[in-house]
């Protein structure tokens, strides 16, 4: 067990390192030279080769990542190429807050609605019930969040006039619901999936046999029995069906003009702002592998099976 | 990896009948189990529609997807413009028709690329050589899934694209071939080049799985005790049997690439105008910040359905054909 959890806490650090060397060597492959970018364009040779030796651009590859990685654990991402002097940090923290925050509800109203469908759709195996609500639920999935974007603005604040729908005051605020929904129900479907092919699983169990057998109420044997066993696999997936909800994330912000990181990201892009871009890349790539070794942790910790196998 | 004694194997190979039968009968099968499934067959027909219609878009666009109109601008669906035109006074029809086009070239060169070349010859390596490549490549996998998908994808494409439009002026101007660059050719390969590191390794993993399992098989050790040679074994006897598990896989990931393809080009990072994508189309009326873009949204939002459905279309429809195949595909669920 012991052994386990530290192999992954030891892995983890050096993925990212690794990770962070590959968006390195990217963006030291772009032509264009940042000297010149922040040097503006009337600037002498001189001045670009200060700026040049103050960025410690004259270094080997290697030497100049190890230094940005370094910075970067104190906190310290650089400074942006676009925003002269103004600090990576600072500029994302803020952005990814509000990014996180809208992640945070789409994410509660995903499992909300996935897993008890699931559930539901499993226990009602057989019948019509359980083919049309899959089915229902993939022509949502499948569904673009560009669809749905505009269209709930539409319907529910240029027409029916209930919700404000731009901006974003707090994950607690009337502003938050169609962009979390949004985001979040499409998503439910991976999680129906999951869940109704789990409870399937241990629907077959000996134990739930023996508990309905032993004269147990229904709805004791499904929330005992079958519903919490059911759970234990859904945990694996929690880590990286957060990877996919991002993506989606950056086009909701832009349609209902959240002040999250999309805007800062997709400008950094055609700017070719790297420092930005690579804080960026690492922060996000960082939270997925937290997210991903807490999953695998905490299932390990909850399911015995996994510990002894490994 | 080096010795291939092909002549002296294929003669000596008692399963060969036999399989080439099975594999037969897979497909057949699944073709009788497609049938009855009212649901996949019509996705089935649709998808082949959208294909069909992709591949023949300068046939079938009524007009070109630059060509402008200023006189007959946001205008409803008529004879001439059958689904009107949008604000520029382009046909909304044959732009769909050409970003259809788009979407159809691109799925199709990373489900090749991706998938069919690089994912089954990683994972098969990595199956059946174990060891060191194993490793490697596992790891490689490991390192590319750590960032999001939508933000690897705009990186490589903000970084790829400079370069690959050098070399397209490049060629142009060394050699006799022309309109490199005005043709989009160059947007195609560079997101075809940042969906590689996306797609590959799901379905290496896959196929790794299985030839990890196929490896120990009896047959396969028959095999190898007669002499025969690694590509021959992983030609003739792994290849057959993952083959299905990777159909499966790549009618799941089409719809992904088809998405990855709309939320790159909404954004403005992935296929450039004037050449339409149904992103670029959907992005023009939503994403773009200006006064005519929010006033397309707000007195026409109908103009937004056309691109949207097809988008959708192919998204559930290589769904419910994923799903389809993988009930009659999986053997463990047969």
């Amino acid at each position: 067990m012991l052994i386990y959890i530290s192999r992954r806490l030891l892995w983890t650090p050096v993925l990212m390192f690794v990770a962070g060397l590959f968006v390195f060597w990217l963006a030291s492959c772009t032509p264009g030279d940042p000297a010149e970018l922040m040097a503006g364009q009337r600037a002498d040779p001189e001045a670009i080769e200060r700026i040049r030796d103050r960025l410690g651009l004259n270094d080997p590859f290697m030497v100049q990542y190890t230094r940005y990685i370094a910075d970067a654990l104190k906190g310290d991402f650089g400074e942006s190429y676009r925003y002269r002097g103004r600090d990576v940090l600072e500029l994302l923290s803020p952005k990814l807050r509000v990014s996180l925050e809208l992640n945070i509800v789409s994410y509660v109203v995903t499992l909300a609605i996935g897993l008890p469908l699931g559930f539901w759709t499993a226990m009602r195996q057989g019948t019509w019930k359980d083919p049309t609500s899959t089915t229902f639920m993939l022509l949502v999935y499948a569904m673009p969040v560009f669809f749905t974007a505009p269209f709930l603005i539409l319907v529910f604040a240029s027409w029916l006039n209930w919700i404000p729908v731009s901006g974003w005051s707090g994950m607690f605020s009337t502003q938050a619901i169609l962009p979390a929904f949004t985001l979040g129900v499409p998503g439910a479907f991976v999680f129906m999936r999951f869940m109704r092919a789990s409870t399937l699983d241990v629907l077959g169990q000996e134990y739930v046999r023996t508990a309905h057998g032993k004269g147990m109420g229904h709805m004791t044997v499904n929330r005992r029995h079958i519903a919490r066993n059911a759970l234990l696999p859904i945990i694996t997936i929690l880590g990286f069906s957060l990877a996919g909800l991002f993506g989606g994330s950056l086009v909701v912000e832009l349609i209902y003009g959240i002040p999250g990181v999309s805007r800062l990201l997709l400008e950094a892009v055609f700017q070719r702002d790297y420092p930005v871009i690579m804080g960026m890349t690492l922060l996000g790539a960082t939270m997925l592998a937290i997210a991903n070794m807490v999953a695998d942790i905490m299932y390990s910790v909850i399911d015995p099976r996994i510990r002894l196998r490994a | 990896m080096n010795d291939s004694r092909s002549i002296g194997s294929s003669r000596g190979e008692p399963t060969e009948f036999l399989e080439v039968g099975a594999s037969d009968g897979i497909f057949s099968h699944a073709w009788n189990q497609l049938r009855k499934r009212k649901l996949a067959l019509l996705s089935v027909c649709i998808l082949l529609v959208l294909y069909t219609i992709g591949m023949l878009a300068p046939l079938v666009a009524t007009h070109d997807y630059t060509e402008t109109n200023l006189a007959k601008t946001q205008a409803a669906p008529d004879l001439e413009n059958w689904l009107g035109t949008d604000r520029l006074g382009r046909d909304i029809f044959s732009r769909v028709v050409w970003g259809i086009q788009t979407t159809v070239i691109l799925t199709v060169i990373t489900s090749l690329t991706a998938s069919f070349v690089l994912g089954l010859a990683a994972g098969m390596a990595a199956g059946y050589l174990r060891g060191i490549v194993d490793i490697v490549t596992t790891r490689t996998g490991e390192v590319v899934s750590v960032f999001p998908d939508i933000l690897l994808l705009l990186i490589i494409v903000a970084t790829v694209r400079p370069q690959f439009k050098e070399f397209g002026y490049w060629i142009e101007d060394n050699t006799f071939i022309s309109g490199v660059i005005s043709s989009g050719t160059i947007d195609y390969i560079v997101l075809g080049v940042a969906f590689l590191p996306l797609s590959w390794f799901g379905s290496m993993r896959l196929i790794r799985g299985q030839t990890l399992a196929i490896r120990e098989a009896p047959y396969v050790d028959a095999a190898r005790s007669m002499g025969v040679g690694t590509p021959t074994i992983l030609l003739r006897h792994v290849l057959p049997n993952v083959i299905t598990p990777l159909i499966v896989s790549v009618s799941f990931g089409m719809g992904g690439v088809a998405l990855g393809e709309a939320i790159i080009s909404f954004f403005g990072v992935g296929v450039q105008p004037p050449r339409p994508s149904l992103g670029v189309m959907i992005g023009d009326v939503t994403a773009r910040t200006g006064s005519a873009a929010v006033e397309t949204l707000r007195n026409h939002p109908e103009q937004l359905l056309p691109p949207i459905i097809v988008v959708w279309l192919m998204i559930f429809c290589w769904n419910i054909l994923g799903d389809a195949l993988n009930d009659i595909l999986n053997p463990r669920a047969r």
